[in-house]
């Protein structure tokens, strides 16, 4: 079956209740005990078998974290968070690293079917060993996926033809044991552990996530997939990705969550860093769907995330895309740091806040080298009681001779119990630089909603098509497997916030 | 058939709609005529089911159907379109994929299948080509930046891809250059037939000269005050509606 298809199906499945994810899997866990202590962490990096020196990255990381407090500047709410009273490893028992998928527990593989996740071309999923490395059928690309559930990453798709290529996309874990080199040159040298108290935490206890690296000039084949599912009850997730596309290289990433339905709140806090050297393209787009909590604003996933990207290399380009629709609390602001001259950050957001939802998200742009250039579109809608801030930093030091930056920020009400707020913070320190902000504020006025009825749609559906209007140029930027996904979510998002 | 009686509407307290009765039998076009703000638009609303509209008193079917109690898109479904006076611009919303999840949702409604891209792409071609549209129409957020009458022309297309079984044209001449009225008028025509009905809305006897009504009403303060064949719009357009007041 041709992903879109797959993708189409999974979306048609994922229409007919309001959070169609939230199922739990029946799988045997096994656990670390609860709350987090130096031992915790010794305990941690012995399960993944981890050299000396990382096991001290983790502690040193720990140490600065207790020293640390939790940011309360975000333009977000929440009781405080007792770190003592969660899990801080758990993983699907007796398979700690699954060689192949066919050594996979068929419980978990149930669970990313239904997900419909393209995780499975359906000759491996039947178990057939490299079935994986054929020539994609119906002329569509293929798309390889790691699975992250709860504390541990569980396949990993394609994994022969991407070595073919030299690319390397496994656990991170997996990373550490068979490419520590790599791992110790990069981890950490965007995101540094006590960069903030999350990313702090994550250095810690993180226990899985993707590493990707791609070869000098070498162009990706395929998408990379990843796909995070937080599953056990009172457990946070803690992942790590590090994406590395030396010279010359060309990779597109997509990131995509879910988890079950909850009344408790769960913390997903991890950290992504990537880096891109002279002539690298790095293209990473999330499509976040965790848990929002229910109409009242019960559970759903605290979603305090570190992304950031070095555009070391001249001509580098580092471009993040984010569909943000899921979460009780979103806390993001994916970054790039633009070092190499003539070097290019993009941030394309969709930020959907419905019910009890809180979304301090944005992004920030460090012009560094001369003739850096940024481009920030943000969309926020908000609906319900929804809170939406968008939150950027343009950053412009006096070496960036003739950078240049566009931000524009939209945001769209529904309802009027829901609110938006814009905060930029624009720095400049160089006389070439030019920085320009737009911003606007809009309703979903009743005028097209009538005229989108008179033609036949259903008020959920004209609420869909306007919104998906109004992201548009944000959407097209996600590969196109994942945007017909992404739309019918910004659609399930806002069920029931109007009329 | 779209059967009114003694329909009375009002909008924030102010009573527009004062009594309507009016009835189209299956197969026929009526006009309505008359001076601004006498109510017509207000009319093509309720019977369309836009809010706002407080429905005081009479009633409204079409085929049987009490269009009152419905849902906007339930009244689509069951065959009733309006071309607005003011189409709505739907900024980032492509023409072709609005047009095309209308007529499915149309489609569904009625258990037919639905038409994928393809199917619709070549629908829609055929149909702008009758209506002399370019093409890249369709590539367009709906009704964004369009001229007044790329507007009107997009709300024919509507119709004719919709099929409806009662088509309330509001103004749909006003803003047309004299070759698109005539193309707009051939494509009411086209619809003509025993399942169809219209209710043309216009200031101008010209479009009467294209689509020839069966009937012609004059609506004046909320009420209809007169009723005749296609002679009574030629009638109006040499004496005016201070005529029609006085007698
Ligand atoms: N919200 C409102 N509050 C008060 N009066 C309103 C409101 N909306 C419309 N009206 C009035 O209702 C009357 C009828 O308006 P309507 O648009 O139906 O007229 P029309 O016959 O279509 O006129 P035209 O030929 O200019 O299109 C007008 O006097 C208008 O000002
Ligand atoms: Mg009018």
């Amino acid at each position: 079956m041709p992903a879109v298809t797959e993708t189409i199906d999974a979306v048609a499945s994922v229409t007919e209740g309001p959070y169609k994810y939230g199922f739990e899997t029946d799988i045997e866990m096994e656990f670390a005990p609860k709350g987090l202590s130096e031992d915790i962490v010794r305990f941690i990096s012995a399960k993944k078998n981890e050299p000396e020196w990382l096991l001290e990255w983790r502690l040193k990381a720990y140490a600065m974290w207790l020293k640390m407090e939790e940011p309360r500047w975000p333009a977000v709410k929440y009781p405080a968070i007792d770190y003592q009273d969660a899990y801080y490893y758990a993983a699907p028992k007796n398979k700690p690293g699954p060689k192949s998928l066919d050594e996979v527990d068929p419980e978990l593989l149930k669970t990313y079917a239904k997900l419909g996740i393209p995780l499975k071309e359906q000759a491996i999923l039947a178990g057939v060993e490299g079935a994986g490395d054929s020539p994609s059928e119906g002329g569509r690309l293929p798309v390889a996926v790691d699975a992250v559930f709860d504390s541990v990453s569980v396949a990993t798709t394609f994994k022969h033809r991407l070595e073919k290529e030299g690319i390397i996309f496994c656990a991170i874990s997996e990373a550490v044991q068979k490419h520590p080199e790599l791992v110790k040159q990069y981890l950490g040298s965007v995101v540094p552990q006590a960069d903030n108290f999350f990313a702090a935490l994550n250095s810690a206890v993180f226990t899985d996530g993707s590493f990707v690296y791609i070869p000098k000039g070498v162009r990706c084949p395929m998408e990379l997939s990843t796909y995070f599912r937080i599953n056990a009850k009172s457990t946070g997730q803690f992942e790590r990705t590090l994406i590395i596309a030396d010279a010359g290289s060309h990779v597109s990433y997509l990131e995509g969550c879910t988890a079950p339905m909850r009344d408790e709140n769960q913390l997903h806090a991890a950290v992504v860093e990537l880096v891109a050297m002279d002539d690298a393209t790095i293209k990473y787009s999330t499509v976040q769907n965790w848990y929002p909590g229910d109409e009242n604003g019960k559970g759903g996933i605290y979603n305090f995330v570190t992304k950031r990207g070095a555009c070391r290399g001249d001509r580098s380009k580092i471009s993040w895309t984010q569909v943000e629709t899921g979460s009780a609390i979103t806390w993001k602001y994916p970054s790039c740091i633009l070092q190499g001259a003539d070097s290019v950050g993009e941030f394309y957001s969709v930020a959907i806040t419905n019910n009890y939802q809180q979304a301090d998200t944005g992004t920030k742009m460090f012009h560094i080298g001369p003739r850096t250039r940024s481009t920030i579109v943000s969309k926020g809608i908000s609906a319900g009681h929804g809170q939406n801030t968008y939150r950027g930093q343009v950053k412009i030091s006096p070496k960036a001779t003739g950078a240049r930056n566009f931000t524009q920020c939209d945001s769209l009400l529904i309802g009027d119990q829901c609110g938006a707020h814009t905060v930029p913070y624009i720095e400049s320190r160089c006389m070439s630089a030019k920085v320009e902000h737009e911003a606007t504020t809009s309703r979903i006025a009743e005028d097209q909603l009538f005229y989108c009825r008179q033609r036949g749609l259903s008020q959920e559906d004209a609420v869909g098509l306007i919104v998906n209007g109004f992201c548009r140029e944000v959407l097209k930027e996600l590969p196109m497997e994942f945007a017909v996904e992404a739309q019918k979510l910004l659609q399930i998002s806002l069920e029931g916030s109007v009329g | 058939m779209l059967k009114i009686e003694g329909l009375t509407a009002e909008i924030d307290g102010k009573q527009i709609l004062k009594g309507i009765d009016l009835e189209v039998p299956t197969g026929e076009i009526h006009a309505i005529m008359g001076p601004n703000g006498s109510g017509k638009s207000t009319l093509s609303y309720v019977l369309a089911g836009r809010e706002g509209y407080e429905i005081t008193g009479g009633t409204a079917t079409f085929n049987g159907l009490d269009l009152l109690s419905m849902e906007p898109e339930e009244r689509a479904a069951a065959g009733v379109f309006l071309a607005f006076q003011y189409p709505v611009e739907l900024p980032g919303v492509g023409n072709a994929n609005f047009l095309r999840t209308a007529l499915n949702a149309i489609r569904r409604s009625k258990g037919e299948p639905e038409v994928d891209a393809m199917q619709f792409l070549k629908l829609a071609r055929a149909r702008m080509k009758e209506l002399s549209m370019p093409e890249d129409m369709l590539k367009r957020g709906v009704n964004v930046g369009f001229s007044g009458g790329e507007k009107k022309r997009n709300e024919v297309l509507q119709m004719a891809l919709l099929q409806p079984g009662l088509a309330i044209l509001d103004e749909t001449d006003s803003g047309l250059d004299i070759d698109a009225l005539k193309i707009a008028a051939d494509g009411v025509n086209a619809m003509r037939g025993p399942n169809f009905s219209s209710l043309v809305i216009t200031h101008y006897q010209r479009l009467l000269n294209y689509i020839v009504p069966d009937r012609v009403h004059v609506l004046m303060n909320g009420r209809i005050v007169q009723s005749g064949g296609p002679e009574l719009a030629k009638q109006l357009e040499e004496s005016g509606y201070t005529a029609v007041q006085a007698a």
